[in-house]
């Protein structure tokens, strides 16, 4: 049987954590479209979900490469998202995780740090120049749909605040440790 | 990280990764005899050891075995270039222990 919910992420750990939270139960995630998780019932506690920001999209050869490669580990690639994949694996197989040390984890983490820096950074663009725009145009003649985009890109740059802080401090933590452990 | 001519040490994945292909082996099976040999102890991340074997692939320390493009079967291989780099590093290593179990004992320089 197939259920879906409605739900939006911004940030991937607090997406995965949920998506382990519903696995856990029983609800196997199989397809993300915008907004909208579909899930598959199966036994609770069959899967562990981990997901994946790719250098390039899913269908370049490299990230094509990539991911036969983790299903010949036995990973599956249940989904991807623009640049992102949802992988799972069956738990009786033991822990998964994709990164296993400081440098790799690092660098997944600055990846993911600038793709999704570069959406604030395109935010705060949007939302100063529509804000202008709107203004600019509502002064002059009363229509202020510029001004309410404005708001709404002020909204989602506000949002992304606390998981590019968070994202940020956990890189410069890792490199910390990398000082003296592996 | 190695400056001049010194070389740095080789990481934990590395170096297993490296004695792991000293029969060939795919990704896998690489995963497998890492975690048997450390007793459980080293679990290697898939997406680690992809972009480990990448990089060593670039400088020559292991060969994949021709296997038509489907990298969930393509086996590598360990390089004369790989084996003189573990030999190196078993050295090293050998040098920390012997001066670790020295210092430890109370044994001076």
């Amino acid at each position: 049987m197939k259920s879906s919910i409605r739900k939006i992420y911004v940030n991937f750990e607090k997406e995965e954590k949920w998506l382990n939270e519903m696995a856990s139960i029983g609800l196997n995630f199989i397809h993300y479209s915008p907004i909208k998780y579909l899930f598959e019932q199966g036994t609770p506690g069959e899967y562990i979900y981990r997901l994946e920001l790719l250098d390039k999209l899913p269908s370049h050869p490299e990230s094509k490469a990539y991911i036969e490669f983790m299903e010949g580990t036995g990973a599956e690639c249940v989904d991807t998202y623009l640049r992102w994949v949802y992988f799972r694996k069956r738990a009786a197989e033991g822990a998964f995780d994709i990164y296993s040390d400081y440098a790799s984890r690092i660098k997944h983490y600055k990846r993911i740090l600038s793709f999704m820096g570069t959406l604030w950074g395109l935010n705060i663009g949007s939302a100063i120049y529509n804000l202008w725009i709107g203004l600019e145009i509502g002064a002059d003649r009363g229509f202020y749909f510029n001004a309410y985009i404005s708001s709404v890109n002020w909204l989602v740059a506000v949002a992304f605040m606390p998981m590019l802080i968070s994202y940020y401090k956990k890189i410069r933590k890792m490199k910390k440790e990398k000082q003296l452990y592996e | 990280m190695p400056e001049s001519s010194e070389r740095g040490a080789l990481t934990e994945a590395v170096y297993y990764i490296l004695l792991a292909l000293h029969t060939p082996m795919h990704g896998y099976g690489i995963m497998q005899f890492v975690k048997e040999i450390s007793n459980e102890r080293v679990s290697l991340g898939p997406g680690t050891l992809y972009g480990a074997i990448n990089t060593m692939l670039g400088k020559g320390w292991i060969k994949a075995l021709s296997n038509e493009g489907d990298s969930r079967k393509k086996e590598y291989e360990i390089t004369e270039a790989g084996r003189r780099v573990v030999e190196e590093e078993i050295k090293r290593l050998e040098e920390l222990i012997i001066n670790g179990k020295r210092i430890i004992r109370g044994e001076g320089k």
